[in-house]
């Protein structure tokens, strides 16, 4: 079965906000109709999302380091969101594993956001009616678009390619390679609801030099197996300009 | 979280008007068994009207709590996996049988349905008040499981809920009933005054049990299982957004530290003890205690008020892990 999901690596991650507003734009743009914006450029102003990028301080100064943390729906296999809904209007799709909000049935409750320990469900101040990330379900299967093209908003707008796109259920995939070979990692893995979306963790990047490798190692016959340490005055000798 | 006024009003209206109905159906048992004197038709049926006006109260506030309350029919198709469903379907389901049991009292139309082994005869407003009575209480166990489900609200996840909502929601039914009986010039406030006074108490304790082990709760998930960064020490920089938004608004009171613990007396004040002591004063009172039961029933439901908002006000979403400025 099919379990499309997102791997976001936070090595990569800088924070920029482009899959925010991308996602935005995307789905502000579609036919389930806009996401609101209260007082935009006004003092408080409010507006549904589905994607947030938070940024977090770890460590203790000078020791330490910025994290940044893009956050959406993530999808769980075992989502506490859905059984919760009165009307069923929020569903996980049998044939992809998205989790999804039917618009015309729900009745805006707010029960499921209640019942998501994530806090990745937002209801839209206009349309009345609980919202949340689609994995751009109207994109990635829309046949008008070249195939390259068939990824979420999100995934085609980060410029450090920190977002990957696939099915999680594949052992070949893409993103089950980077989530098996880096660690990837789930949200709150404490609740049993089973993120399908996987974040992979930050790392050091770290180039060893051993002791030989700064000798020549090509030479065949070792005979200059210590670079020549010239003298103060004579003019310096490198790899380059052998003798 | 967010306490709403619209679910307080919803949960505190029914639960009086789910325990009204039961102190009622109560009163016609002990009338048919000889243990009270027996009523008239009118006293059950203008009880049942009152019964049904916080029923309807309630459920009219429900419809503030809803984006849409034009759909609110749907909410009917989901009770196998939903508590809330359920809820929907038991509510109107009671209130057909409150306002049936009321008119068959106020019609006096009371035939003998079936007999029991045994010659007992079943009479109609007996089986109505019987099935009530179970709705009643599956009704309390309906509305208490949508929160007591919520495995993430952990002041929430206990069967202490429950306890708590069908015992708050049936002593301030019986307080109201025994106001009702007094104004009426019914002779049963000592046996309803005497069983507010036990449910009271019964509340009181098991309300201060869940005081207990909500104040003991260690949180399951930490800023380090939030986002899965093992270090003692993550202090959040950014939300992501400026300004408000849902999750900064719905699952925090925004009010400070004493305003909340402020709360708490007073609703461990007003729901519990002033009406336990007004209640007592009438047993012993020489004089019409109308009015005192009046005022026990006003302070006990403006009590509850101060309870559920601060059921509400005390349980802490896991979410609020990734909206610190918010917590």
């Amino acid at each position: 079965m099919t379990q499309l999901a997102l791997v976001i690596d936070l090595n990569v991650c800088v924070g920029c906000h482009a899959c925010v507003t991308s996602c935005k734009e995307w789905n502000t743009s579609g036919e389930a109709g806009p996401l609101v914006d209260l007082r935009p450029y006004d003092a408080d102003p409010t507006g549904t999302f589905f994607n947030r990028v938070q940024t977090f301080e770890v460590g203790e100064y000078p020791n330490t380091e910025t994290v940044h943390f893009p956050k959406s729906c993530l999808h769980c296999e075992e989502p506490p969101c859905v059984p919760v809904c009165p009307t069923g209007a929020s569903y996980k799709r049998e044939e992809d594993g998205i989790v999804l909000v039917d618009y015309d049935k729900c009745i805006g409750c707010k029960y499921c956001s209640w019942a998501c320990p994530y806090g990745v469900r937002e209801v839209d101040a206009k349309r009345r009616v609980m919202t949340k990330c689609t994995l751009c379900v109207d994109r990635i299967y829309d046949e008008a678009l070249p195939e390259w093209d068939r990824k979420p908003a999100c995934v085609r707008a980060c410029p450090t390619n920190a977002r990957l796109f696939g099915d999680v259920h594949d052992p070949d995939s893409e993103v089950s390679t980077a989530i098996r070979e880096n660690g990837g990692y789930q949200l709150m893995p404490e609740w049993g609801t089973k993120p399908a979306n996987h974040y992979l963790p930050r790392h050091k990047t770290r180039i060893t030099v051993r002791e030989d490798e700064l000798e020549r190692s090509d030479n065949p016959l070792r005979i200059d197996s210590k670079l020549p340490k010239p003298d103060r005055d004579e003019p310096s000798l490198d790899d380059v300009t052998s003798w | 979280m967010h306490p709403a006024f619209s679910v307080i009003f919803l949960t505190t209206l029914i639960g009086a008007g789910q325990g009204l109905f039961i102190a009622l159906f109560l009163v016609e048992s002990l009338g048919l068994l000889g243990m009270a004197p027996m009523q008239n038709g009118t006293f059950f049926a203008f009880g049942i009207l009152a019964s049904l006006i916080l029923l309807g109260l309630g459920l009219f506030a429900s419809f503030f709590h809803l984006g849409r309350p034009e759909r609110a029919w749907r909410t009917a198709t989901k009770w196998r996996t939903s508590w809330l469903s359920r809820e929907v379907i038991v509510l109107p389901a009671f209130m057909g049988v409150v306002f049936l049991y009321g008119l068959a009292h106020w019609l006096n139309f009371n035939p003998t349905l079936f007999t029991l082994p045994g010659d007992h005869p079943v009479l109609a407003t007996v089986a109505l008040g019987a099935v009530g009575t179970l709705l009643a209480v599956a009704l309390y166990v309906s509305t208490a499981m949508i929160y007591a489900a919520v495995k993430f609200l952990q002041e929430w996840h206990s069967p202490l809920t429950v306890v708590n909502y069908t015992l708050l929601g049936a002593a301030s039914g019986f307080t109201l009933a025994t106001a009702y009986a007094a104004w009426s010039g019914a002779q049963l406030v000592p046996v309803l005054a005497s069983t507010a006074i036990v449910l009271t108490l019964l509340g009181l304790g098991t309300r201060i049990a869940s005081l207990i082990r909500n104040a003991r709760i260690k949180p399951k998930s930490t800023l380090q299982t939030a986002i899965g960064i093992k270090h003692p020490r993550i202090v959040q920089k950014s939300q992501g957004f400026m300004g408000g938004s849902f999750n900064t608004r719905e699952f925090f009171h925004h009010k400070s530290d004493g305003f909340v613990r402020t709360v708490k007396w007073v609703f461990l004040i007003a729901a519990f003890g002033i009406p336990t002591a007004l209640l007592a004063l009438s047993l012993v009172m020489t004089v019409d205690p109308t009015n005192v039961l009046i005022a026990a029933a006003l302070i006990q439901y403006f009590g509850l008020l101060a309870e559920r908002w601060f059921f509400f006000a005390q349980a802490n979403h896991p979410q609020n892990l990734y909206y610190q400025s918010a917590s």
